[in-house]
């Protein structure tokens, strides 16, 4: 029995994905037309209209998760291809790479101790300190942080998504204000505290700074896997 | 394109095999970005497939946090607990990472290149 039009429409992959091709089609206009303002970011511009429109159309997210599961499984390779551009830059990774390889252990640091000591100040209940905790790494290792550590993966994993659109928003305007214009202090600094999709956002600048963000993304994640336990331990006790 | 994805799917692949074979909690994909990026330094030079459509597929990252960020529909009976609370707690904590992360590579690279850089 061939299905209805309305449940074709609620099953298909079809769906979810062009729903998001589309989002971001127009959230890259959007973009564009403000020359690039903050604000007018793609991730944030793409899934607010995406949200809508799912509310629209009454699809629940497990639904266009059907079709854009397929999307989302292309941040695997394209995070591997950051190897290129980081490679294009190798020079200065040479020149560097002490001075870079310490700010991403301060930052790691910085952005576990800052979420759980403001989250304490704010008198949250334990399990949403605890999940807010590994939030500026990667989501996989978020999620595998706030599990050990005894928060909930699911909440950690919204956190996670949150504060990379935070960072990727604010991260220009704020370096902006302090006169700091090196590409590299930019793409370090958005990858440590906003991951992948601060990533994404400064590729949008320069490919220095992707490139350096990036890195910054790959190695705050094996940090904050190492440290946020032993820190987390320290700081609650 | 095809060469590329077998590239690129290749270094994920053995990331995520070595990251579950150990046990260890990091994605297969960052291993394989750092796999990828150590064979690109031995041999000294990016393969032609990579270095023409690596750089077309980095212009639209964006797009693939598209459906993590409508995800956050999936998550609001989660976040909207306690909604104020927790926008300042990632609000506060996202620009504290961001500022000390900034002014602590700044510092480092100024005291590296001497005097020369200070404004």
């Amino acid at each position: 029995m061939t299905p209805t039009l309305h449940e074709w429409l609620h099953q298909s992959p079809l769906t979810g994905i062009f729903l998001t091709l589309l989002a971001y089609r127009v959230a890259l206009s959007i973009s564009r037309r403000y020359h690039g303002h903050p604000l007018a970011n793609t991730v944030l511009v793409g899934a607010g209209l995406l949200i809508v429109s799912l509310l629209a159309l009454g699809l629940s997210f497990d639904e266009y998760f059907r079709g854009a599961g397929f999307i989302q499984f292309l941040l695997g390779p394209v995070t591997v291809a950051l190897a290129i551009p980081l490679y294009n830059n190798l020079a200065r990774l040479k020149r560097s790479a002490f001075a870079i390889l310490c700010s991403i252990v301060v930052g790691s640091v910085a952005g576990v101790a800052s979420a759980v000591l403001i989250a304490v100040a704010f008198d949250l209940p334990p399990q949403i300190v605890l999940s807010l905790a590994p939030r500026s790494a990667t989501t996989p290792i978020a999620i595998g942080v706030a599990e050990a550590i005894g928060g909930i993966p699911t909440l950690a994993a919204a956190f996670v998504i949150v504060t990379g659109i935070i960072g990727a928003v604010l991260a220009r305007p704020l370096l902006a204000l302090l006169r700091m214009n090196d590409d590299v202090v930019l793409g370090v600094a958005t990858g440590i505290a906003a991951h992948g999709i601060g990533t994404a956002r400064v590729f949008q600048i320069s490919e220095t700074a992707g490139a350096f963000a990036g890195l910054a993304m790959g190695l705050t994640g094996f940090v904050t896997a190492v440290v946020a336990p032993l820190l987390v331990h320290f700081l609650l006790s | 394109m095809i060469e590329t994805f077998l590239w690129l799917l290749g270094y994920q692949f053995a990331g995520e095999l070595l990251a579950r074979s150990l046990g260890w909690p990091i994605p297969g994909a960052v291993l394989g970005m750092l796999f990828l990026f150590l064979t690109l330094c031995v041999r000294k030079g990016i393969p032609d497939t990579l270095r023409h459509n690596v750089p077309r597929l980095m212009t639209h990252m964006s797009l693939l946090f598209i459906p993590a960020g409508a995800g956050i529909l999936a998550f609001w009976p989660l976040l909207a607990e306690r909604p104020l609370a927790m926008a300042a707690v990632l609000l506060l904590s996202t620009l504290a990472t961001l500022l000390i992360s900034a002014l602590t590579l700044t510092l480092l690279l100024r005291r590296q290149q001497g005097r020369k850089a200070r404004p």
